[in-house]
């Protein structure tokens, strides 16, 4: 028999009985769905954290100042005494870090001709865009020049420019913060949504200097030029973790600290510590993987069981063939075709509820998901060969019966 | 070469509960190219038994079987369902036609197995359907059909690869006295086309239509008549 007409054979014995056909694939079903939506949920948490580690920079180091504790009382993390702009000079020496930047945080109320937008103003120095590997879409980044001068002069992040400049023609422009001119000369590609909802691109870059003199007023008794913290970037071919040490001991001489004494700040590394969020989530993703395996074995034992009773129930039908010329392998072929049929057809109609409760879970639960069609490929793939490895046993039941007792059977 | 069919010492022995059933012992006989036989007996006599070595769907315990100058008792399996589908044509009594499958597929089954293409298949068994006289039914299912028209689908089927040899076991079993006599009709043309017919009945007159009864009891050939 050939293998369309083995085809056709079993596409009419799964259509007579269709409703048994369907609870068999039932199992199937459950399974490959189950394997897409988790697969797809866990993969879209991946790239999301993947995004977040490349939008931060993926050699970028944090140090700020830890709590400040005053008789007893402690304050806020990082409200401990602030590093300086001698601190950045400084860190720019060493051999190991590529750049250096102090940042001062503000907001300002932004206005352009009457149209006025509050967002928020990061102070920042020349290497800051290098470091957090933030693109300068349009224009130029400011000058070491302009730092020093405390020049006026603004990068606007893409929804700040939206909303200031509908029609464009940004660069050049002046923008009023918080009364201040401010010449606008570059404009900052967009980094999307951040996981927590937030726009990262509702944002102004300024000169640290800038922001510290006209905008913030920061300032702390005993600093000279002080700044919120200082992010700088790991040269290429040294190892973070051991720069991570080397920084502690060179901010620990810095700040005058005794050996021994707690340091009063902290050096992060936020992409190792999403990282390590990540490993968790991948314990969590081959768990649910083992369980959607554990639906697709229960699947294919579901598959196993109703081949089997269908091979007896088609006894006679069996020995008819056989008296009409059917070899035994013709017999095994059209189970098997059953079988994988059965489960190919279940994997494909789990494929589009998976993909539907994947996108459902993005719906509800404001998920980011990601349906790779290699996964899908996989799926459906492994439901066949659960329909081959499942079905085959059956299968070669019918195949070695006798065809008289076949034909006799009751 | 000696005739179309060479039985010799042909036995069959079944194991059930602990003892020995000699279903066949020692059966000898030819049967010529384009004979009309009756094979007939008592129930248990072994002639079902015998017709079944005939047609393949069992095997001899002991003993030569030689069909069409094709040695059957030492054949494999696949080559022994190549000539179930070739030399033979088997026609039951209770018809045994797939359910839910129609007239024309029922009789193009045999030649799905044989390896031919659709088009052809159903072209021959079309020609096949009209030859028992059913070329109005062949998108009938075989529960829209009587059993007299079931029966001769199942004779349409059995012609569907031109065999040398129709077997037909209780082929009106099944069926009431006027219907006896459409099938009875149907095999006489076809013997009489040069088809070697061979039928098993406990019936005299169908018996009666046969040139040659063969009559089984416990195993053995007691009577030939020719």
């Amino acid at each position: 028999m050939s293998p369309l007409a083995a085809f056709g054979t079993a596409l009419t014995a799964l259509r007579v009985n269709a409703l048994r056909s369907f609870l068999a694939m039932l199992g199937v079903i459950i399974g490959v769905a189950a394997v897409i939506t988790t697969v797809s949920i866990s993969q879209g948490a991946k790239r999301a954290i993947e995004e977040q580690i490349s939008s931060l920079g993926a050699n970028a180091l944090m140090i700020r100042p830890n709590s400040s504790s005053r008789g007893g009382r402690r304050g806020g993390f990082g409200s401990g005494t602030p590093f300086s702009d001698a601190d950045t000079i400084a860190l720019r020496d060493l051999p190991y870090l590529a750049g250096a930047s102090g940042t001062i945080g503000a907001s300002g109320t932004l206005v352009v001709d009457g149209i006025n937008w509050p967002s928020d103003v990061e102070g920042v120095d020349a290497d800051y865009f290098d470091i957090r590997d933030i693109i300068i879409e349009d224009g130029r980044a400011f000058t070491q020049a302009e730092t020093e001068a405390r020049a006026r002069v603004v990068l606007l992040g893409k929804t700040v420019e939206r909303e200031l400049f509908p029609y464009g023609g940004a660069i050049g422009s002046s923008v009023r913060i918080n009364n201040i001119p401010f010449d606008v000369i570059g404009l900052i590609a967009s980094s999307g949504q951040s996981s927590g909802g937030r726009d990262r691109d509702d944002i102004v870059y300024a000169p640290v200097s800038t922001v510290r003199s006209r905008l913030s007023g920061f300032r702390y008794p005993g600093v000279r030029d002080p700044v919120n913290a200082i992010w700088v970037e790991v040269r290429q071919g040294y190892d973070v973790e051991t720069v991570t040490a080397q920084l502690t001991d060179f901010m620990t001489a810095q700040r005058n600290l005794r050996i021994g004494q707690e340091a009063d700040f902290v050096v992060s590394n936020f992409a190792d510590f999403i990282r390590a969020r990540n490993e968790s989530e991948k314990m969590f993703s081959v768990m649910l993987a083992a369980v959607a395996g554990v639906c697709l074995l229960v699947g294919g034992i579901g598959i196993m069981n109703i081949m089997l009773v269908s091979v007896t129930e088609r006894t006679r039908e069996i020995g008819l063939r056989l008296a009409v010329g059917a070899r035994p392998r013709d017999i095994r072929n059209q189970f098997l075709v059953e079988a994988i049929v059965l489960c190919l057809a279940g994997g494909l109609f789990g494929l589009a509820f998976g993909a539907a409760g994947a996108y459902g879970v993005e719906k509800i639960g404001e998920f980011a998901v990601s349906i790779e069609p290699m996964v899908a490929l996989i799926a459906v793939g492994a439901s066949s060969l659960v329909g081959i490895i499942f079905g085959f046993y059956p299968a070669h039941r019918a195949s070695q019966l006798n065809p008289i007792d076949a034909l006799r059977y009751e | 070469m000696g005739a179309l069919i060479q039985a010799r010492d042909l036995r069959r022995t079944y194991r059930m509960g602990g003892m020995d059933v000699h279903a066949l012992s020692g059966v000898t006989l030819d049967i010529e190219a384009g004979a009309y036989v009756a094979v007939m007996g008592a129930s248990g006599s072994g002639k079902s038994t015998f017709m079944n070595m005939l047609g393949a769907l069992d095997q001899p315990s002991s003993g030569q079987l030689i069909i069409n100058d094709i040695a059957l008792h030492e054949r494999s399996a696949d080559e022994l369902a190549a000539f179930r589908n070739q030399t033979i044509g088997f026609v039951f009594q209770q018809f045994n036609l797939l359910a839910r499958t129609t007239a024309l597929d029922n009789v193009g089954l045999p030649l799905l197995y044989s390896g031919m293409a659709t088009k052809e298949r159903h072209a021959r068994a079309a020609h096949c359907l009209e030859m028992v006289g059913l070329g109005d039914r062949m998108d009938h299912h075989p529960s829209q059909l009587s059993g007299g028209q079931q029966q001769r689908v199942a004779i349409a089927r059995a012609l569907a690869n031109n065999p040398r040899i129709l077997l037909a076991d209780e082929p009106t079993g099944a069926l009431d006295s006027r219907t006896t006599q459409d099938v009875m009709a149907i095999f006489d043309q076809l013997n009489r086309e040069g088809i070697t017919l061979i039928i098993v009945t406990h019936e005299d007159e169908v018996g009666a239509h046969a040139r040659r009864q063969i009559i089984f009891r416990d195993g053995h050939v007691l009577e030939d008549r020719r």
